[in-house]
């Protein structure tokens, strides 16, 4: 079965992002950038389903402009078979990605999609939910854990009280969360041989689709800092102020 | 204006997180109904209809409803979308799978996270981990809302809405529940506890995160982790805190062993009074600390337990 796996470049999540100043956005000039990840989970995964011999395609794709081709390689380096680019500079919002995506899936038919859960940049945590309601199809989201099993895929999910198996008819959607799996790193032989596998380029405004904005950034401020408060030298005193001067425990 | 609120729940109790929801609603202004999706879930609807702000009680009560999966959850609620401007859920594990479904079947963006709201159109959210904070305007005309619930102070129970139950069994028969498997814990959840002390990987071990407990029954807290403890396999994933975990923002939060990284503090920073136990005089923890020790987790515990 064909393994779909749309991701992300994202600023690397060791970098601490600044507000511009004039607050129209954070300031992404460069920074080093990375793929998501909760995406390159979303890769490793694929490609064990391609080593376990239950994937026989996995094809990376990825929505922006040419820089995203970086993280296509990063992806084809970890053991993808193919990648697509749809390329667009815009910023486009979860809606019209899962729109685009949509389409890709129509074209390639895989039995399975594999996203990230969220992207570390905006947060949303939509992409793939919407893409499952758009091509009508079961969602596992926020997988510890993905078993195939003949038409269906068995997905452990974590949610707030655990964990929840579901099962879901395939061709489903499933996206990542942090212990799937521990991504491998890319060898430098396998990195030489992704330069040569095949990217396809594809034009955003091809697809017929409206990736008009659905809202307006306004402004964009930092967080307010909390103040470094005191270090006590005991734990009496430690009780002492949080009796008498937090007043948080009595 | 109308708004449709779904209350989260277990088919028994209706969450906490829901009343700060509610709040949030009240915020945008309208008619605010309430909706029990589930299966045996009156006692739910009974809660619910005393929640403050709340007109209107919609239950629908159907076994496709029992474990809330996404696909089934989604059909409902965008059927019954068509009376509403905003349709709200909390940022919670169902809220966050079934809502952006709802969006896309409503050809609407979704605005996730808010924990602000500056009118019917503009919410205010976090955006990379915390570390910036969006001020956003929907376009649409729906809004598809989810809402960390630490933005907003709970609502009283006191209300008296009407409760109407709606004959529905939105089931798409993609999906099916297999097995829960749930912690079991007698302590308050990190979502609804006014105290939580957290061990990081200073902890060492999963074993000494009982050092954490004699603490926690002492102060009546839930207990947490960072995911450096969780990835060291510590102690289980539904006991962390941080941006990929859950969101907490008690009176109290003892971080014990715990140095501090960006994506730990997403998930605790808000909290009113932040106390750090770390060893590391440099550990970034103690620069939002409100109450530093610095000394061995070893020592410091054991002395704070007998002394509370």
């Amino acid at each position: 079965m064909k393994v779909l796996v749309p991701i992300k470049r994202v600023i690397d999540y060791n970098v601490k992002v600044r507000v511009k100043a004039d607050n129209t956005n954070v300031d992404l000039a460069n920074v080093k950038m990375a793929i998501n990840p909760f995406c390159e989970i979303a890769v490793e995964e694929a490609v064990r389903l391609k080593e376990a011999g239950t994937a026989t395609e996995v094809i990376a794709v990825s929505i922006g402009d040419k820089a995203c081709q970086e993280q296509l390689r990063t992806a084809l380096a970890l053991g993808a078979d193919r990648a697509i680019q749809i390329e667009t500079d815009q910023n486009l919002d979860s809606l019209n990605v899962a729109k685009l995506l949509q389409k890709v899936v129509e074209e390639e038919q895989p039995q399975l999609v594999i996203l990230g859960k969220q992207s570390i940049d905006s947060d949303n945590n939509q992409t793939g939910q919407m893409l499952a309601a758009l091509t009508g199809l079961a969602q596992g989201t926020f997988a510890s854990e993905v078993k195939v099993d003949g038409d269906k895929v068995n997905v452990t999910r974590e949610v707030d009280g655990g964990l929840q198996t579901v099962a879901l008819n395939l061709p489903a959607i499933v996206t990542t969360d942090l212990r799937l799996n521990e991504p491998r790193y890319a060898s430098l032989p396998n990195i030489m041989k992704a330069k040569r596998k095949p990217l396809d380029v594809k034009a955003a405004a091809d697809f017929g689709i409206d990736l008009s904005p659905r809202s307006t950034l306004l402004k964009v401020t930092p967080p307010s800092e909390r103040q470094a408060g005191i270090v006590v030298e005991t734990v009496d005193e430690l009780v002492e102020k949080l009796k008498n001067e937090a007043k948080v425990i009595s | 204006m109308s708004i449709l609120v779904f209350a989260e729940h277990d088919n028994n109790e209706l969450k906490a997180d829901t009343l700060k929801t509610v709040a949030a609603a009240q915020a945008i202004g309208g008619d605010i109904h309430l909706l029990v999706a589930g299966a045996n879930c009156a006692s739910v609807a009974e809660q619910a209809a005393k929640v403050n702000g709340v007109s209107k009680v919609l239950v629908a009560d159907n076994a496709a409803y029992e474990h809330q999966l996404a696909e089934n959850i989604s059909l409902l609620v965008t059927e019954l979308a068509a009376d509403y401007e905003h349709i709200i859920a909390t940022a919670l594990t169902t809220g966050k799978n079934f809502m952006p479904r709802v969006a896309a079947l409503l050809d609407v963006a979704q605005i996730s996270d808010i924990i602000g709201v500056e009118s019917a159109d503009t919410f205010v959210r976090p955006i990379y981990a915390g570390n910036a904070i969006a001020t956003v305007q929907s376009l649409d005309s729906k809004k598809v809302i989810t809402v960390r619930s630490t933005g907003f102070d709970a609502v009283a129970t006191d209300g008296n809405a009407e409760v109407v139950n709606i004959d529905k069994a939105t089931d798409a028969g993609t999906s099916s529940h297999v097995s829960d498997e749930l912690t079991v814990s007698e302590r308050p959840d990190l979502g609804a506890a006014s105290v939580v002390i957290s061990g990081g990987r200073g902890m060492q071990n999963g074993d000494n995160f009982k050092l954490l407990e004699g603490i926690a029954d002492k102060l009546g807290a839930a207990i947490g982790a960072s995911r450096a403890a969780v990835d060291a396999g510590f102690v289980a994933n539904d006991m962390q805190v941080g941006q990929t975990g859950k969101i907490v923002a008690p009176d109290l939060y003892i971080a014990v062993g715990i140095s501090g990284a960006i994506q730990h503090l997403a998930g605790m920073k808000d909290s009113k009074v932040i106390v750090a136990i770390n060893k590391d005089a440099e550990a970034p923890i103690f620069q939002v600390a409100d109450y530093g020790i610095v000394g061995d987790l070893f020592d410091v515990l054991p002395e704070l337990e007998a002394k509370l």
